[in-house]
């Protein structure tokens, strides 16, 4: 029996509160002003600090896990934000801009203006939370994994969630918004570190050296598990890079963060260093590789567990504790947002649309009630399902990309052609068409097997992706007449109160 | 629509056309598969390119914004 890594976590989750409550009770230190203050940082500061901003669980375990599991499909995670970079150079200007001229502060709200219609806003606002809950379900699952696996066992993973939870809830209440930004310095910081560390030590010590690792593995395991093919072919590759690239800025904390940015030369900028950062993604591809021959004998849900039990094997118990400490961070602060970020809309997109009268004070106090119950969401998901984290993730984008059709048609220029009743279809038979194949576990190959092989793993969302867009022009085409008299009438309307006045 | 722009498709021809010359193993290159070490060039390429479009965009030229 060993607590000393418990120890070490349990300290650094102590740690993360006190910043937390630091920063509540002193001057108030939100994102925005963390990230103007980040001007005065020396560049290397920010370069290691924007690195290790896409660390969450998410690729820290996941990653790792699945270069485990499913050796050359992880790949898929390093071009997807890449190509969303790409998309950002044209995308965000025209949104940004938007959003400037018409006033949005959410995501919602630019939908709400750009097809006029509140109730587009309130389906949008569903949408984005119910493909969170997925997301912030692998967050749980992450940390449960932590802490049972620093504890040797001593913990059960099911306990371990929920005390994960309990974390992320009482961290979320105590600290809000303002605790994230120091805990996400910290944890940038630590899981930057622990990353390339672990990524060069480990194929070197174990194996000798990076072609050597790979070529033992290719000895065992055979060559396919390198590249892809098996579950996981081509078109699976290319459908989830899509569907991710595509989503990327469709997450309403994502989207509503590019509205604070100073300029749309910000953007542009951003696209040329961005895909550089996706390569540290590499290391912790090399530590889940590691772990293959190292520690053999996962089994098929346990995937998530490589990074922590790689580490357990091969270090002492006060450096698993900080490894330990450090993923632990990467799910306490994206989880802490995405809880937060759900409740908060909930509240304000979704019950002020229907009470318009609700004030400020009170949307911060509903959220907070709100937050365990999305929680509690988030826990039944990850424990109804075995699901890796990849899937579930993967599972979150293909609801939230189901926005992004009525997102990117709005912003061309003949936007006319699309109009709430479209999208509101559209968006609908997406979502329900990733609903019903997930639920039932069915894709293009089960449902149409006559289908060239090719296509067949092609990834659900995007199936719901292409009949969301032709639902999209479809009805839009036919409600064409309809919103036409709508606007007359609203125009005639507006004449007249004018003329009463 | 600028012609400098269709640089953008390059990235996607990369990784998306790219794949299937490249999912293979052998050879290896700096100690990686094949597969890997195409993935992480394209990478790179992309931060290149856009490096480029940046440059040659008279958006960026017209100072911040427009």
């Amino acid at each position: 029996m060993n607590v000393v890594a418990l120890l070490v976590i349990f300290a650094f989750l102590v740690f993360a509160i006190y910043l937390g409550i630091r920063a509540r009770s002193g001057r108030d230190m939100d994102l925005e002003q963390w990230t103007t203050g980040g001007r005065g940082f020396g560049t290397l500061f920010v370069f290691l600090l924007m690195a290790g901003e896409i660390y969450t669980t998410f690729t820290f375990l996941g990653g790792s896990g699945w270069a485990y599991g499913n050796g050359g499909a992880a790949l898929y995670i390093l071009p997807y934000g890449t190509l969303a970079y790409v998309l950002s150079y044209w995308m965000l200007p025209a949104v940004w801009k938007y959003a400037k001229e018409h006033r949005c502060h959410s995501q919602s709200d630019f939908f709400v203006k750009k097809y006029n219609s509140p109730y587009l806003g309130v389906l949008t606002s569903l949408v984005a939370v119910i493909a969170m809950v997925p997301y912030l379900a692998l967050q749980l699952k992450g940390l449960g994994i932590i802490v049972s696996t620093t504890s040797y066992g001593l913990i059960p993973s099911t306990m371990a969630m929920v005390i994960g939870l309990v974390a992320v809830t009482v961290y979320v209440i105590i600290s809000g918004i303002h605790g994230s930004a120091w805990t996400a310095v910290v944890k940038d910081i630590m899981v930057l570190a622990a990353a390339v560390f672990l990524g060069l030590y480990l194929p070197f010590a174990l194996y000798g050296g990076f072609q050597p690792m790979f070529e033992e593995i290719t000895q065992e395991k055979g060559a396919e598990f390198l590249i892809f093919g098996g579950d996981y072919p081509i078109a699976w590759f290319i459908s989830s890079v899509l569907l991710s690239a595509l989503g990327f800025y469709m997450w309403p904390h994502t989207f509503g963060a590019s509205f604070t940015a100073q300029s749309t030369s910000v953007f542009r900028r951003n696209a040329i260093i961005m895909p550089l950062y996706q390569l540290i993604l590499l290391f912790v591809f090399f530590i889940g590789f590691a772990a293959v021959l190292a520690v053999p004998n996962l089994g098929e849900e346990e995937v998530d567990l490589a990074l922590l039990t790689v580490v357990r094997e091969t270090f002492s118990p006060w450096f698993v504790g900080l490894i330990g400490a450090a993923g632990l961070l990467t799910a306490l602060v994206p989880g802490s947002l995405l809880l937060m970020v759900s409740a908060t809309i909930l509240v304000k997109n979704v019950y002020g649309v229907f009470r318009p009268s609700t004030t400020e004070a009170q949307i911060v106090r509903y959220a907070k009630y709100l937050v365990p119950v999305v929680g509690l969401a988030a826990l039944f998901f990850t424990l109804a399902g075995g699901q890796s984290i990849v899937i579930l993730l993967l599972l979150g984008y293909s609801l939230v990309t189901q926005l992004f059709p009525a997102m990117l048609i709005s912003l061309l220029p003949n936007a006319m052609n699309a109009n709430k009743y479209g999208a509101t279809a559209g968006i609908l038979v997406g979502v329900a068409t990733v609903a019903y194949l997930t639920i039932t576990e069915n894709n293009l190959g089960t449902l149409f097997p006559w289908l060239p092989q090719g296509i067949h793993a092609i990834h659900v969302g995007i199936v719901g992706l292409i009949l969301n867009l032709i639902v999209l022009l479809i009805v839009s085409l036919a409600t064409r007449g309809l919103v036409e008299r709508e606007r007359v009438t609203t125009a005639e309307e507006r004449v007249r109160t004018r003329a009463t006045t | 629509m600028k012609t400098i722009y269709l640089l953008g498709v390059l990235p996607f021809l990369g990784f998306f056309v790219g794949i299937f010359f490249a999912n293979r193993v052998e050879p290896y290159i700096l100690g990686l598969p094949f597969i890997m070490f195409w993935i992480a060039m394209w990478v790179v390429l992309t931060s290149v390119i856009m490096g480029i479009i940046y440059k040659l965009d008279p958006i960026s030229r017209e100072g911040d914004d427009e």
